[in-house]
């Protein structure tokens, strides 16, 4: 279901810009991103863990985290489900499979260190790192505190110290980066009394996860959590148990979280160029018609006002033409009757009527 | 490209220069257009 | 006959709507205080399960999309031409500006180092997060308004020259708010598409983006539609005869607008839920509620809406208005805070602390309040007489 969603990138409207946005995911599905080479990751065996909660001390000690309420030899902890928070990196819980007299199941939570880091692809100042060792670091340094990456992470792992007023810091699990640097263990797998934890390089994990599922037949379902999950981890899963039923979401897909969002910021650069375009386009577009209706309008005005004087005109010269011929008719009239009475009159009125 | 090892990776490097060229294209549109329509006298 | 709240006159300061507002502000300087000094676990509810809250859910993504009014306006008249509603332009900027100026400060509140704003863009660029294109935009649009609203304060200074220069760059503006706007109104919704595991299905689409730009044109139109009727009632005596009479058109051409958007965003919820196959959740409690938001708060008020533009009935469209306005409240609290972290058992689910509320309350008591100082002296709601109103 989520993944044909996830596949399904053309998000704007217009085809054009469906087909950009598309090309742009398939851009970077083209390229297959393999992740750094020999990076480094823990196996966690669910079926080996005790529920001791020695990692939790042991991270506590190596991150210099303040000493909770409870002792960590207190195993009362495990009786409500906890997640990580400021002052907890990781934490154990326990879970009871379904089935009578089946014994509790203990999982330990903390930052997967994702392959392809969600935190990563949503912080808007670059404060997450994938480095090239496997782990994911945070720079407390130019974090604004906005908590996107909180909001982002698919396994709810970083936390927030809200109490601070003024500089708070998102807090998560560092993989203990600074001690890999210096070629030591993780403080929790140092600190695991069963190897219920591993380190070493991500892909002789997986190997070694495939042969204990040879191994011992019916111990392990077929399933190594954290291979493919959101493009995989850096902390990979061997469970007895569905994983579902841990606390462990199995409805994550497969793909990056970077795949999900590439769709939209692929339409943003789109927006930019073609936007312009087309507002500008109807805005010369309405210029143009107003430009034509207002010389419409003009031509209209004059077109009438030079019918009304061609009508004048008209009317004027046939006035004149009536006047001119009432004249005429008038002159006519009056020769006419100057004639008849100068035929009447004696010579000396017919030269006077000559001269007029 | 060789240092290019995640589709995050990719993705940053890609959008860095996407927003440059947006800024560029931004200052250049009104710019073409002033060009484009500078010989209409009206 | 400018009602009594407003008539400001200097010994008119006693009047209710100033002591509530006086009451709201101080309450909010005293939480304030609390949130600088005990930080966001003294004020709010938030929790390592539940990071973005009420201020963010209504502040910002309400704000935002509420603050819509300013690029559809200027588009409509400068762009697409509609000039007869030139008299919207102004108020319809000024409170984009005030929206986006309040958006800003609530985030102030909201973040844990609010001084490293800018840091994405002067120190460390995260370009790979829908978070930096929305704060990009936002800054941006943030000028751009201050700018488009420049001239009513240069007006009022008597800055002609300076007046004259801004007015010059009002295509340029327009276009650029236009693009800005669907850049970062998209972008709020694209936030969410990174959580497919935390947010339900049936919010949860690929096409939340193309949601969140049409519900801001949406609210951008109701919004202008509410403020006009709102600027009517209560600052009339200081509205010329262009926006007297220009108001009824408003509301009819606005009133169409939204219907007609409306009803092309209820069809493409629809194929929404169709291209995920998400019909079975309709049955859901969940679904039930999306679809009081599909039904109640789309497909009622386009209908409603084209009723009262049919009719010619001001008060319908108003009502509808106002409606509409709550249901891109209601849209957006579903995304951010209903329907997000649905997974999760009741007792960790979020309900905002009234501190948080009264930091909301506060910033919009703020908004009104600058609003109105603005508009009983800047020529906002008229032109000024030593200008054409273009």
């Amino acid at each position: 279901m989520s993944i044909s969603r996830r596949k399904f990138l053309g998000w704007m409207g217009g085809a054009s810009l469906v087909a950009a946005g598309a090309r742009k995911a398939h851009a970077a599905a083209n390229r297959s991103f393999e992740g750094y080479a020999g990076s480094l990751a823990v196996l966690h065996d669910i079926t080996r863990c005790i529920g001791c909660r020695r990692c939790e001390a042991g991270c506590n000690a190596v991150n210099e985290l303040p000493q909770p309420e409870k002792p960590f030899d207190d195993l009362t902890v495990l009786e409500k489900r906890r997640r990580t928070s400021a002052p907890a990196y990781t934490v154990v819980n326990r879970f009871a499979p379904a089935g009578d007299g089946q014994p509790p199941v203990f999982v330990k939570k903390q930052c997967n260190h994702c392959l392809e880091p969600a935190c990563a692809s949503a912080c808007f100042v670059k404060a997450f790192t994938k480095t090239p060792q496997g782990a994911v670091i945070y720079n407390p340094n130019v974090c604004v505190g906005c908590r996107y990456c909180m909001i982002a992470c698919p396994f709810e792992i970083p936390a927030y110290e809200y109490d601070k007023a003024l500089d708070p810091r998102v807090t998560k699990c560092t993989l203990c980066h600074p001690r890999i640097l210096e070629g030591k263990l993780p403080g929790c797998v140092e600190a695991c009394p069963t190897e219920a934890l591993v380190f070493g390089p991500r892909d002789e994990l997986i190997r070694m996860a495939r042969d204990r599922m040879r191994a011992h037949p019916g111990r392990y379902l077929d399933h190594i959590y954290g291979e493919h999950e959101m493009g995989g981890t850096s902390w990979l899963y061997l469970s007895g148990q569905p994983f579902e039923t841990l606390g462990m979401r199995e409805d994550l897909g497969t793909a990056p979280a970077g795949q999900l969002t590439s769709g939209a910021l692929g339409a943003v650069p789109m927006v930019v160029g073609l936007w312009p375009v087309l507002l500008t386009g109807i805005w010369a577009i309405t210029q143009r018609k107003e430009k034509i209706a207002a010389h419409e309008q003009a031509q209209a005005v004059a077109a009438a006002r030079a019918e009304t004087e061609a009508q004048a005109e008209v009317r004027l010269k046939t006035a004149l033409e009536k006047a001119a011929k009432e004249n005429a008719a008038a002159v006519a009239r009056e020769v006419k009757k100057a004639l008849e009475t100068a035929k009447t009159a004696p010579q000396g009125e017919s030269d006077t009527e000559k001269k007029s | 490209m060789d240092n290019i090892h995640t589709l995050q990776e990719f993705m940053l490097h890609t959008k860095n220069i996407i927003y440059i060229l947006i800024l560029l294209a931004l200052a250049a549109f009104p710019l073409f257009w002033r060009f484009l329509n500078g010989r209409d006298k009206e | 006959m400018t009602s009594p709240q407003t008539t400001t006159g200097p010994g008119r300061l006693l009047t209710p709507f100033n002591l509530v507002a006086g009451i709201i502000v101080v309450f909010g300087m005293i939480i304030t205080i609390l949130r600088f000094t005990g930080g966001l676990a003294s004020v709010t509810n938030l929790s390592d399960d539940n990071p973005w809250g009420l201020w963010i859910g209504f502040d910002l993504l309400v704000g935002v999309a509420l603050a819509a009014g300013g690029y559809v306006t200027s588009a409509a008249v400068y762009i697409f031409g509609l000039k007869r509603f030139h008299a919207a332009v102004r108020p319809a900027i000024l409170t984009g500006f005030l929206g986006y100026a309040l958006v800003v400060l609530a985030l102030h509140y909201d973040v844990g180092r609010p001084w490293r704003l800018p840091y994405p863009f002067v120190v460390s660029a995260g370009t790979t997060s829908l978070l930096f294109e929305v704060a990009a935009c936002v800054a941006l649009y943030l000028t751009v308004l201050f700018i488009e609203f420049s001239p009513a304060a240069l007006e009022w200074l008597g800055l002609k020259r300076a007046r004259h220069l801004v007015t010059r760059l009002t295509l340029v503006l327009t276009i650029l708010g236009v693009v800005l706007s669907t850049l970062h109104q998209s972008s709020l919704g694209a936030l969410f598409l990174i959580v497919p595991a935390k947010l339900h299905p049936l919010w949860y689409t690929p096409y939340l983006p193309i949601y969140f730009f049409i519900t801001s044109t949406i609210a951008g139109l109701s919004m202008v539609i509410c403020e006009s009727a709102l600027s009517h009632r209560y600052f009339h005596g200081k509205m010329d005869a262009a926006h007297l009479s220009g108001n009824r058109d408003l509301t009819l051409g606005f009133g169409k607008a939204a219907s007609w958007v409306l009803l092309g965003y209820f069809v493409i919820k629809v194929i929404g839920i169709a291209a995920d196959n998400q019909w079975h959740y309709l049955g859901t409690g969940f679904g039930a509620w999306y679809l009081v938001e599909l039904l109640g708060f789309v497909a009622l008020p386009a209908f409603m809406y084209a009723v009262g533009v049919r009719e010619k009935n001001i008060t319908i469209i108003r009502w509808t208005a106002a409606w509409t306005v709550l249901g891109i409240v209601v849209n957006r609290f579903n995304v951010c805070l209903v329907a997000f972290n649905w997974h999760l058992p009741a007792e960790q689910r979020y309900f905002p602390h009234w501190m948080e509320i009264g930091i909301s309350v506060f910033i919009v008591t703020l908004g009104i309040l600058v609003f109105r100082f603005i508009v009983t002296r800047m020529p906002i709601l008229h032109a000024h007489p030593d200008y054409d109103a273009h």
